[in-house]
């Protein structure tokens, strides 16, 4: 698997794209991989503002599901509404098309405690 | 943790492999919904060997499985195939099961892994009574489920006896890629047609080999037990722990079909059944669709418009046939008709769901 080297990675495997003081927030494609067939994103936090590691929602695989933390403190945005025609997006491409949320970084600081893309990849073996 | 003949079969396919029922099994090869829509649309191959086999025989079969089955054993004769329940003594199920009438006289049930030693237990203590000669092959025997509309056109190709126009819920012993004695049935727990094919250990590479090469012409693939679950849910056929259980009876389970209460056979909770029919079930196994989006899974709550407590999720998924999340689900027997209006607590969110018939697929 090729990680984009201008993302920040999270140990629950969300990846974060800074731009100036907003940023993307998606699923690793290990992440995607490991749950399978996605089939349908539940966002209920837009318009909160959240800490770090907190919940921002849940994707649903066709066998699980698993809750999705935010890696930075923001102000959830914007869902990407694409996903829910068609959350398998995810699956095929998850660090372009398959974002998932867009933030307002409250402290963009903390983005630098997450790891890069060599750190991840050490980190998912 | 046991594994199968084929173990080593699936990881060289790429099998993401996870313990079920105490056994080491592929859960997908290339995805679940990809597998599932390939087994309705072609022909796909489920390794079942961790399925447990009991052989039931000589002149004291017959009264020992009547007493210990729910369905009618004497309306079974050679060759036919059943579906039937162990009723528990206590208004719950022991398990599920498939009867095989091989001949006259000698049957194969054949039981989930999960129970497999709970199953022998409980029907060898039956037996005390009867007498029969019981065996569990369960360790000797592998399995595998081909499915898909291709299926018996393309395992046709391993054998002169005609399989390609078997009844559904029928049997055979037949020659098969050359080895005697296997036994072939037109069962499966896909609806999407097929057969269910057992085989000793030993002859079960040959057995794998033999089917995915007269299976290539029809783009044959393997596929886990992901799929296996997605397809039976879309069925609302039955699974072991979560539709049925030790607590529940089959009356209760939608399963009044396979229960018969007919003069010529006393069974093991007969009357306890024939009561809650006379007096009103317990509770009530219904299939429903979500309205509202979401997704249901084993254990959510079901609650009615006013948030009162009325049930509890037994399966859930998204369907990737019918492309709709449905599940199934315990409730009261006052909101288990068709049509009824429930909510699944999901996150503490109630999301509208309706009652349905089953199966959610109707091809």
């Amino acid at each position: 698997m090729n990680l984009p080297a201008n993302l920040k990675y999270s140990n629950d495997h969300e990846w974060l794209k800074m731009d100036g003081d907003v940023a993307y927030v998606g699923i690793t494609a290990f992440a995607a991989n490991e749950l399978g067939d996605i089939v349908f994103l539940d966002i209920t936090t837009v318009g909160e503002t959240l800490e770090a590691n907190e919940v921002f929602g849940t994707v649903e695989a066709v066998k699980t599901v698993s809750d999705l933390m935010l890696p930075v403190g923001g102000e959830v945005l914007e869902f990407n509404e694409a996903l829910n025609d068609n959350p398998g997006i995810i699956n095929n491409d998850p660090y372009n098309e398959g974002w998932i949320v867009k933030i307002k970084v409250t402290n963009p600081a903390e983005a630098d405690a997450l790891m890069d893309a060599a750190a991840y990849q050490a980190f998912i073996g | 943790m046991k594994q199968t003949v084929f173990k080593e079969t699936h990881e060289k396919l790429g099998a993401k492999m996870v313990e079920f029922a105490g056994f080491y099994m592929p859960i997908q090869y290339e995805g679940v919904s990809a597998e599932h829509l390939h087994v309705r649309s072609k022909v796909g191959v489920f390794d079942v060997s961790h399925m447990g086999e009991f052989t039931v025989k000589g002149p004291k079969a017959l009264d020992l499985l009547q007493y210990i089955t729910s369905n009618d054993v004497a309306a079974l004769f050679p060759g036919k195939v059943q579906y039937s329940c162990f009723p528990n003594g206590n208004g719950g199920i022991v398990d599920d099961l498939l009867v095989y009438n091989i001949a006259e006289n000698d049957y194969l049930l054949v039981v989930n892994a999960a129970n497999i030693d709970k199953d022998w237990a409980w029907v060898s203590k039956q037996n005390e009574k009867f007498g029969a000669e019981i065996a569990n092959i369960s360790d000797n025997i592998s399995q595998l489920a081909v499915q898909g509309p291709l299926a018996l056109k393309a395992m046709q190709k391993l054998t002169d006896a005609n399989v390609i126009d078997m009844e559904y819920y029928t049997t055979k012993t037949i020659t098969f890629a050359g080895i005697p004695n296997i036994v072939f049935s037109t069962t499966g727990y896909t609806g999407a047609g097929g057969c269910e094919i057992y085989f000793k250990n030993e002859d079960a590479l040959k057995v794998w080999d033999a089917v995915f090469e007269a299976g290539k012409e029809f783009d044959i693939k393997p596929i886990g037990l992901g799929a296996r679950d997605t397809l039976r849910l879309e069925m609302g056929f039955c699974l072991y722990g979560h539709e049925i259980d030790d607590t529940i009876t089959p009356v209760e389970a939608g399963l009044g079909w396979i229960t018969k209460f007919v003069d010529h056979k006393n069974f093991i909770d007969k009357d306890f059944m024939l009561n809650l029919k006379a007096n009103g079930m317990r509770k009530k196994l219904a299939g429903f669709e979500m309205v509202e989006r979401g997704i249901p899974r084993l254990e959510y709550e079901v609650c009615d418009a006013e948030g009162n407590h009325i049930g509890i999720v037994r399966s859930g998924t998204f369907g990737p046939s019918i492309n709709k999340s449905v599940g199934t689900a315990w409730l009261k027997p006052e909101f288990a008709k068709s049509g009824t209006e429930i909510y699944i607590k999901i996150r503490e969110k109630l999301v509208k769901a309706v009652t349905v018939k089953m199966p959610f697929y109707k091809g």
